[in-house]
């Protein structure tokens, strides 16, 4: 009788030692992010008593070590966004109808075979796709588009979308592919082909997860340093055309962080265009929240 | 007699080793971030051979290291620019008298891809060219494509020289396609037959051609004898005449086979 309780004591015990351990863990990884964003903030907030907030977006010209300096990351801002955009535009269609294959077209065997190629795409370390847009992308840009430059925004679309692809793919086809059987049995009972099935039924019960992978995606080719420092060229203008050279805000401030004096305009200025970016970061995160939230499916076809 | 003798050589012992506690200590080093790297480099062959010696380095600036000096929060200051006369005169009424020390060259050479057939242009040229007034290589005498301008970041040493030397202060237009090191400039410019940039002399390699500017073609002798437009000397400042370590490390920076060996390493020009 009493060694029972005393079980029982002993097990309430080690009960509230591993929840207080889990919660200390939790803590500690939620502070330092926490402490990242203030840091971040409190490096980047001083530039605005130069410069005005106004003036620091929608400013055309970025020349930081000038005398007098000018910080203006409008270029940065619109090469980043359509770098973006333009990258999704291939990476999506791909990215969807791949997964749309794999999971319910293909037999179990390709898939088998395909699912892992396609993940292990996402191993590829991204130094290593910008190294594959600079010496083989590049030059083919040049002399079959006739390009001035094969650093461009093109090439650094094109790389970027090879990034997101492995995401937008996986995750996709992971929620297709827990579209639960009865939901597409029930549709070709009635009499709907394959495709339909597919199109009608399929697709709509997953939207979820593939909107939350297609904005993850984005989130991955908005954020991507390495590739676009490599490839997209990295001239601070409002690109007039594909193939115009462009600067993105990730590429800038790895380029330049570097030599910026610690605490100098430039420095806070390469924060707060931190900060920009992370706001863009933010909003896609929620918005993919939002989404997979508003359109889950109630029942069996969830993600 | 003896324990006489024996006191006397305590005493020795004992001054020996406290002066040398005392000399052993830091060198602060500071300044510009284009002479950093042979700051480094040097500062770590000298610290292997003196490993009682400590040499601290930091950037920002050749402003900011005469600052630090004309201060006194720096041993020695690094600038890629000779003192100013404003300098000079606070450092003065601080009383600190400032000692250059020549300990580099730098020499920067515009590079196009091999295919072009311009060989020779002016500094006139190459302004219009970095603020993007000339578009196609005919209207200097090449042949009739684009021209694709490579700058450096503006924040780097390098492109520090072509501001001024080159651009006379002023911009480089923002079409220009900002690279991050020598080596990409050179990748970069290999890679495009439109292209021209311009990178450090260690860094010139066979799949680009450097051109001669107001026909000279930048060398180590060029740049030594002062011919070639697109040169300066680097320096590392003392207050007053350096004693003890900052003697010694002045001293391996511009010896011949010591410190300006690892000063033609990492591309600059040495001073013989």
């Amino acid at each position: 009788m009493k060694t029972g309780y005393k079980k029982g004591k002993a097990r309430q015990r080690r009960e509230l030692a591993i929840r207080v351990g889990f919660f200390c863990v939790a803590l500690a990884s939620i502070t330092t992010l926490t402490l990242i964003v203030v840091f971040l903030f409190m490096e980047g907030l001083p530039i605005f008593s130069k410069v005005s907030v106004q003036d620091f977006i929608f400013g055309k010209y970025w020349y930081p070590t000038d005398d007098p300096a000018e910080f203006g990351i409008l270029a940065l801002i619109i090469a980043s966004l359509t770098v973006t955009a333009v990258a999704s535009a291939i990476s999506i269609p791909l990215g969807v109808m791949t997964a749309l294959y794999l999971a319910e077209v293909c037999s179990a065997r390709i898939r088998e075979w395909v699912k892992p190629i396609v993940e292990l795409l996402a191993a590829l370390p991204s130094v290593v796709i910008g190294f594959f847009g600079m010496v083989v992308v590049a030059p083919f840009l040049q002399d079959i588009f006739g390009a001035a430059t094969g650093l461009n925004l093109f090439n650094a679309s094109l790389m970027l979308a090879f990034m997101s692809l492995p995401t937008i793919c996986s995750i996709s086809e992971d929620a297709i592919f827990s579209v639960s059987k009865e939901l597409k049995e029930a549709s070709l009972a009635l009499g709907a082909t394959h495709w339909e099935t597919i199109w009608r039924v399929t697709v709509p019960a997953s939207i979820s997860g593939i909107s939350t992978a297609v904005i993850l995606g984005m989130s991955r080719a908005i954020g991507e340093t390495m590739v676009v420092l490599m490839v997209a060229g990295g001239a601070a203008m409002i690109p007039g055309s594909l193939f115009d050279p462009v600067r993105p805000m990730p590429a800038s401030i790895a380029a330049e962080m570097a030599e910026a004096p610690f605490r100098d305009d430039h420095y806070y200025a390469l924060f707060a265009t931190g900060i920009v970016l992370f706001l863009f970061t933010l909003i896609f995160n929620m918005v993919a929240e939002n989404i997979s939230h508003k359109y889950r499916q109630v029942g069996a076809a969830t993600l | 007699m003896k324990s006489k003798y024996f006191g006397v050589l305590v005493l020795i012992m004992v001054l020996y080793y406290t002066t040398n506690a005392v000399w052993a200590g830091n060198i602060g080093i500071k300044g510009s971030t284009t002479v950093l790297p042979i700051a480094q480099k040097v500062a770590e062959a000298y610290m292997k051979e003196h490993p009682d010696v400590k040499i601290t380095i930091s950037g920002g600036g050749s402003g900011n290291g005469i600052k630090a000096l004309i201060d006194g929060t720096t041993d020695i200051a690094d600038s890629s620019r000779f003192i100013k006369d404003k300098e000079v005169k606070q450092a003065v009424e601080n009383g600190r008298y400032p000692v250059p020390f020549a300990v580099a060259h730098d020499c920067i050479v515009p590079v196009v891809h091999p295919s072009n057939t311009i060989d020779d242009i002016t500094m006139e040229q190459l302004k219009d060219i970095y603020m993007g007034k000339v578009e196609n290589w005919k209207d200097i005498g090449g042949p009739d494509r684009p021209v694709v301008v490579i700058s450096r970041d503006t924040s780097s040493g390098t492109y520090e020289v072509w501001h001024t030397k080159v651009l006379r202060e002023e911009r480089v237009f923002p079409g220009a396609l900002l690279q991050a090191s020598n080596g990409a400039v050179v990748q970069a410019v290999s890679n495009n037959k439109n292209a021209i940039g311009y990178i450090g002399l260690g860094y010139l390699e066979e799949n680009v051609k450097d051109l001669t500017v107001n026909r000279v073609r930048g060398s180590e002798e060029t740049t030594l004898n002062g011919t070639f437009p697109i040169s300066r000397p680097l320096y590392m400042f003392t207050s007053g005449w350096p004693e003890g370590d900052a003697l010694n490390f002045i001293n391996y920076v511009i010896h011949p086979q010591k410190g300006q060996k690892y000063v033609s390493e990492i591309g600059f020009v040495p001073l013989y």
